[in-house]
Parts: C-alpha cells; sequence; structure tokens
C-alpha cells in the first residue's frame, strides 16, 4: 500500500518535471537560455 | 580491495569522457570565442558554465537564473522541470558521475597532504549553507534585487561560483585582450574563491559540493523520492560500518541510504564485505526492506 503511494508520488513528480519542462518549451524559455548562454557571461567568468 | 581497483577507474572514465563531451568546443579555447550554436538552449544535468569556450550545452543554474533575473522574470518551468525529471529519476547520482568540476575537487583531494577533518556538529550546519544558497542567491536574489532600470544579475554566478572562474574565467581572460583590460576587483574575488575551492578541495573532499552547490541541493530534495534507490539488504547487514568509513561524503548508508548528502558514487557498494548494498529501482528497494521487515 505504502508502496504503491510512494511509487504514485514518484510519476506523478516525473510526470509534473516533464509538462513543466514541456510548458516552458512552449512558451519560448529556451530562447532565454540560448540568449544567455551563447553570449559570453562576464559575470560568470568574473568581468561584471 | 581488487574490486575497488577494478571499478574507481569507471566513474572516474564516465565522468572524464562527459566532461569532455559536454565542453567538446575545443576550437573556442585556441580563439577565445565560445560556442553560441543551437546546442546551447539545452541543459547538462551537472554543472558546466556556459562561459566555458568549450561549453557546448548550457548550465542549468545559470539558465535557471537567466529566467528569473529577466527584465520580466519567468518562472523558470523549462530548466526547473529539467531539474525535476533529472532529479527524480536519478537524485544526486549526476553528483557522483556526471559533474565534471566534481571530478576535479576528486582529483585535487588526491594530491599528498595532511587532510582536514571538519568536526560532525559544524559539519551539519554547514550542509545547510547550500540550500541557502539555492533559495538565495539562485531563485530570490535574481528576482528581488534590481536596480533603477529593472535589471537583475545572476547573483549565484556572480559572487560565489568558483566554476565559471575556472572555466570561463581564466581561460578567456588569458585569450581575450579586451576581457583582460576588463578585469578589475570582481575578478579578484571570483581568482580569491578559487584559490580558496581549490585549496580546501585539496584537503576536505568535495568541499563545493558539500557545502556550497545550490544544484547539489536541488538534487538533494528528490533523494528520498528518486526512482533509483540504494538498497540495504537488513538480513545481511552485520552494521560493521564498513560503507560509512568508505563513504567520503561522510553518510551511513546502511542507516541513512536515502540521505540527501549521498552522491551515489557506489563506493559503499564495494566496501560492504557481506554484499548487503546495490543500487535499485524504487519499488524493489522498498519491496526488499518490506520484505526483511516481516
Amino acid at each position: 500500500m505504502l508502496r504503491n503511494k510512494e511509487n504514485r508520488i514518484r510519476l506523478l513528480v516525473l510526470l509534473a518535471g516533464i509538462g513543466m519542462c514541456a510548458y516552458g518549451i512552449a512558451r519560448g524559455e529556451m530562447l532565454i537560455v540560448l540568449r544567455k548562454a551563447a553570449a559570453i557571461c562576464l559575470e560568470c567568468c568574473g568581468i561584471g | 580491495m581488487a574490486e575497488r581497483k577494478r571499478h574507481f577507474p569507471v566513474r572516474k572514465t564516465v565522468q572524464g569522457i562527459w566532461g569532455l563531451a559536454q565542453n567538446g568546443h575545443l576550437a573556442g579555447f585556441l580563439t577565445g570565442t565560445i560556442y553560441a550554436g543551437p546546442l546551447k538552449q539545452f541543459c547538462v544535468p551537472g554543472m558546466n558554465c556556459y562561459a566555458c569556450p568549450g561549453a557546448l550545452f548550457a548550465c542549468p543554474i545559470g539558465a535557471m537564473q537567466a529566467s528569473f533575473s529577466a527584465r520580466r522574470p519567468k518562472f523558470a518551468f523549462y530548466v526547473l522541470g529539467f531539474l525535476t525529471t533529472v532529479g527524480v529519476l536519478v537524485g544526486r547520482m549526476i553528483c557522483g558521475w556526471l559533474c565534471l568540476f566534481g571530478l576535479i575537487q576528486e582529483l585535487l583531494y588526491r594530491i599528498p597532504v595532511p587532510k582536514l577533518s571538519i568536526p560532525k556538529k559544524a559539519d551539519r550546519i554547514l550542509r545547510y549553507l547550500k540550500y541557502v544558497v539555492l533559495v538565495l542567491f539562485v531563485v530570490l536574489f535574481p528576482i528581488i534585487l534590481r536596480d533603477e532600470y529593472g535589471v537583475s544579475f545572476p547573483y549565484f554566478c556572480k559572487w560565489l561560483c568558483p566554476v565559471g572562474a575556472l572555466e570561463g574565467g581564466i581561460p578567456l581572460v588569458l585569450l581575450d585582450e579586451t576581457l583582460r583590460q576588463a578585469a578589475h576587483w570582481l575578478y579578484a574575488w571570483k581568482m580569491l574563491l578559487l584559490a580558496l575551492c581549490i585549496a580546501a578541495s585539496m584537503v576536505i573532499y568535495r568541499p563545493f559540493c558539500k557545502y556550497i552547490c545550490p544544484l547539489g541541493a536541488f538534487y538533494a530534495l528528490f533523494q528520498r523520492f528518486s526512482f533509483l534507490q540504494l538498497k540495504v539488504n537488513q538480513a545481511r547487514c552485520t552494521h560493521c560500518g564498513s560503507c560509512a568509513r568508505a563513504c567520503q561524503m561522510q553518510v551511513n548508508p546502511a542507516e541513512h541510504p536515502c540521505s540527501g548528502e549521498c552522491i551515489r558514487c557506489g563506493a559503499c557498494v564495494r566496501a560492504c564485505p557481506h554484499q548487503a548494498l546495490c543500487f535499485g529501482m524504487a519499488s524493489q528497494a522498498k519491496e526488499a526492506r518490506m520484505k526483511e521487515a516481516t
């Protein structure tokens, strides 16, 4: 019983993760990531 | 012991190959430029700075901050969804097997210098620091702290991340004259942080992963609920403590197999003289525990 409940939670979290990822992609968040990652990140380097 | 020697390079090899694969834009190291192609919109599951000249993919912690610190901040569904999916599947196994900075710290720890043992109480308190870093520097500060134009920064990357200093800061400043001229006190601060991290890694096993890494903190939240679990066969376990002694993250796997500090490197599994530990899917692990309890 407990095992089933835990597995259900796991599955729900997995589906939520996939769903969030898909929703983020659908609303164009990959572009935000690309814009940031495709230019030299001055903060990361310690420049600005 | 022989078993350990046979297995040890496997994880190191995986870490090394993964590290090279995600930093495969080798031309960048010659020209002082970074890869700007379409692969950069995908995140890797471990820490790897996207300012590294070789980086082919995006760092998830940097990408998350990019979403939160945008002029019109967006909840980072894409990155958080990706990390949640990875976290619920394998938990902190990513830290143990697919993190280049983790590998660098492990190699530094092999330098034969006297090792430092952090008192248990201090160690326990310090371990919570990474959760504070995650909440404040990765989520709240990029959302809240903005200048008069509404511009925010990736605060973790800017102030705390030694990975960016090592993978991006050093090669780019060495190769690019303009960046060299622009480097000032912030660069000195990040180099100091990096030097501290390197020095600490020689005497403490993976200090950045234990105390600072926000990505490790995020994955740690899923350890109890991840599909991949460390299985303890209580019928075989004699509580000899071999697994706890083998664990360099100071976890006692026999007592806390789901600990958020376990990076699932497998050292405990190899060290157990009674083969009482193994990795398995969560349902099987639970099943085994329940069978033993009855």
